[in-house]
């Protein structure tokens, strides 16, 4: 168990929706691969058609809804978008995402800000997405953001923890949880993010893209698992030669 | 603005005949993350299927990772057909005579509320170009009731100042449509020989005028046939590389509709083939990963539900081109201001997107958000 935003969680995979191919996996996901979090764009709650219905009415009443501000492209947009994501979800949590571009997906760091500090002033839960950049996390911090969600690498690409030298010194440096988000492409990344002393991770592209998202996602929450297992534990060192594993020292020393 | 224009006007004539060799294929498809301008122009002259393969392998794979597994859809709605414009292939010229319609403000509300009952949530309202007939005002009100409804609003009317985007923009709609017909100018001229329409530059910088106003999404894209169909797509994707890097927080979509018959007697210069097309729409997301393409009711069922499957995010179902065309039986063939290919219901799209492992999708903007 850990606790993250004012509760108490056993799984620290989070899950984002938007890509998915079926909202009806979420059930799936929520029941079979243990996922507690799932992150829901507010720009894709729709009504209820004749075709669709709403993703809210897939999403298990004990699982913990993350509005997502995507698509907003200011701070008052974003503020506006999890206002009315308050209202739809009754769920306080929110990610901060304002995009600095459609091409990268970047987030746009100085709207990020002000959206984060009128959030926490109004009472949500901020779960902002970021650059990895540790002074803006500390800003963050100390502004009472719930967590900081530094990118892996850019939206979608799959290209796993392309900046750890820049994620190491967020985790080491600041108190607040540490969630890697976007780019995360495989188990084998999700692994190394927890590895390295993240709190948790969100997936969303890797998971819904698959050939079969929930069982990439009991893949992913293995993973997940196991990198912190590895890491509460501690890594080893690398060292650049062989160490033997009945050291000379000992037969010297003896 | 124009600037882009001249850009492509010069990679066209550079690499018009250059023909890539399979291997330079390969190494454009498999080894770049991003295409260069000379790259796309040069697989524009790509001709074997199995170079056309390849590159809808990779556009697959982009769109799924930039898009995922979601298909949005929207329907058309056209509210009126005055138009000042002699365009020569158009069925809503004004030279066509018929009877010309403007929905009242509850037609449009039957309209919609017929729409909504297909499923559709998603709506752009059309006008032909009469700023008497179909004043800013009237396509305005049109909008603020069809925000009751949808949860999406866009526009396809003609160019509007930005003070006028601006209204629009204010009370909810967040996306327009203008398709520029054809970036050459002197064909451009000729097919528009008379009426507003005739100011290319004023249609060219709309979509400009559009995202400054505080529009999201823009739409962009030629009208295939009406002149050189290399020329007019290698220009569409420069146009909405020029509007990305200009506006990066904007969405930016594309799309190729195939010059159909309206009614008139017009036969466009060129045709494109299926192949053409589908290679069209291929280079379009090998060169902009993140850019919507989005295919219309005017291509065939069986095309559209192929090309879900590799590169297109957005299309229409369901729709009637008619003025009123919803709420009662027309004669589509007879009054549209093209002939749509695919009549199949809004389900029966539906039915297709899931069929094929795809989430149909009807929403994609907030509502209310631009009321901030």
């Amino acid at each position: 168990m850990f606790e993250i935003g004012g509760k108490r969680l056993k799984s620290r995979l989070f899950v984002g929706t938007g890509k998915l191919p079926d909202y009806s996996l979420i059930e799936k996901m929520y029941y079979e691969a243990g996922i507690e979090v799932f992150a829901v764009a507010v720009r894709r709650i729709g009504p209820n058609t004749k075709h669709t219905k709403n993703v809210l009415e897939y999403i298990p009443k004990d699982a913990t809804i993350m509005v997502n501000t995507s698509g907003a492209q200011d701070h008052k947009e974003a503020v506006k978008i999890a206002m009315i994501g308050r209202e739809l979800t009754d769920s306080d949590w929110v990610k901060v995402e304002i995009e600095k571009d459609t091409k990268y997906l970047f987030p746009d760091s100085f709207e990020t800000l002000k959206a984060c500090e009128i959030l926490v002033k109004e009472g949500f839960k901020v779960f902002p997405y970021i650059y990895p950049d540790l002074n803006l996390a500390k800003e963050l911090e100390q502004i009472g953001v719930e967590a900081v969600m530094p990118l892996g690498s850019p939206i979608g690409t799959n290209k796993g923890i392309g900046c750890e030298v820049l994620l190491k010194p967020i985790i080491n440096e600041i108190k607040i949880p540490v969630i890697i988000d976007a780019g995360i492409g495989r188990p084998s990344h999700a692994a190394q993010a927890m590895e390295m002393g993240a709190e948790a991770v969100l997936i969303n592209t890797a998971i819904a893209t698959s050939a079969d998202p929930l069982k990439m996602a009991i893949a992913f929450a293995k993973a997940v698992e196991a990198g912190r297992l590895a890491f509460e534990v501690g890594i080893l060192k690398e060292y650049e030669y062989a160490q033997a594993s009945s050291p000379l020292e000992d037969f010297i020393s003896g | 603005m124009v600037s882009f224009l001249k850009e492509a006007e010069e990679l066209f004539e550079e690499y018009k005949d250059y023909i890539p060799t399979h291997r330079e294929i390969c190494e454009i498809i498999e080894n770049k993350e991003f295409l260069t301008k000379e790259d796309l122009a040069k697989l524009l002259n790509v001709s074997s299927k199995e170079d056309i393969m390849l590159m809808a392998k990779k556009a697959q794979k982009l769109t799924r990772e930039n898009f995922g597994k979601v298909i949005l859809l929207y329907a058309p709605l056209y509210i009126a057909n005055y138009c000042q414009n002699g365009c020569v292939y158009c069925g809503f010229s004004c030279r066509k005579k018929y009877k010309r319609e403007k929905l009242s403000f509850e037609e449009i509300e039957n309209e919609l509320r017929k729409m909504k009952e297909e499923g559709i949530d998603s709506v752009i309202i059309l006008t032909g170009e009469d700023r008497i007939n179909s004043s800013v005002e009237y396509i305005e009100k049109a909008c603020r009731i069809a925000t009751d409804f949808m949860s999406e609003v866009s526009i396809e009317v003609y160019p509007l100042y930005e003070e006028e985007y601006k209204r629009l923009s204010s009370i909810g709609v967040v996306g327009i449509t203008v398709y520029q017909e054809t970036y050459q100018r002197e064909d451009y001229d000729k097919l528009h020989p008379f009426g507003p329409k005739k100011d290319f530059e004023f249609r060219l910088n709309a979509p400009e005028r559009a995202l400054k106003a505080g529009f999201h999404e823009v739409c962009v894209g030629p009208l295939l046939g009406l002149s050189h169909p290399k020329k007019d797509v290698l220009c569409a994707i420069l146009h909405a590389e020029y509007l990305l890097d200009k506006f990066p927080k904007a969405e930016i979509s594309i799309s190729f509709p195939r010059f159909r018959s309206a009614g008139t007697d017009f036969t466009p210069s060129y045709t494109v083939s299926d192949k053409e097309f589908i290679k069209f729409l291929l280079i379009a997301r090998l060169y902009l990963p993140r850019v919507g393409i989005v295919v219309s009711t005017r291509e065939r069922p069986s095309l559209r539900d192929v090309l879900i499957d590799v590169c297109i995010t957005k299309m229409s179902a369901g729709s009637k081109t008619t003025v009123g065309g919803y709420a009662e039986e027309k004669d589509e063939d007879a009054e549209a201001q093209f002939e749509v290919e695919d009549r199949r219901s809004v389900s029966e799209v539906v039915d297709v997107i899931i069929r094929k492992g795809l989430r149909p999708e009807f929403t994609n903007w907030v509502k209310g958000v631009k009321s901030v």
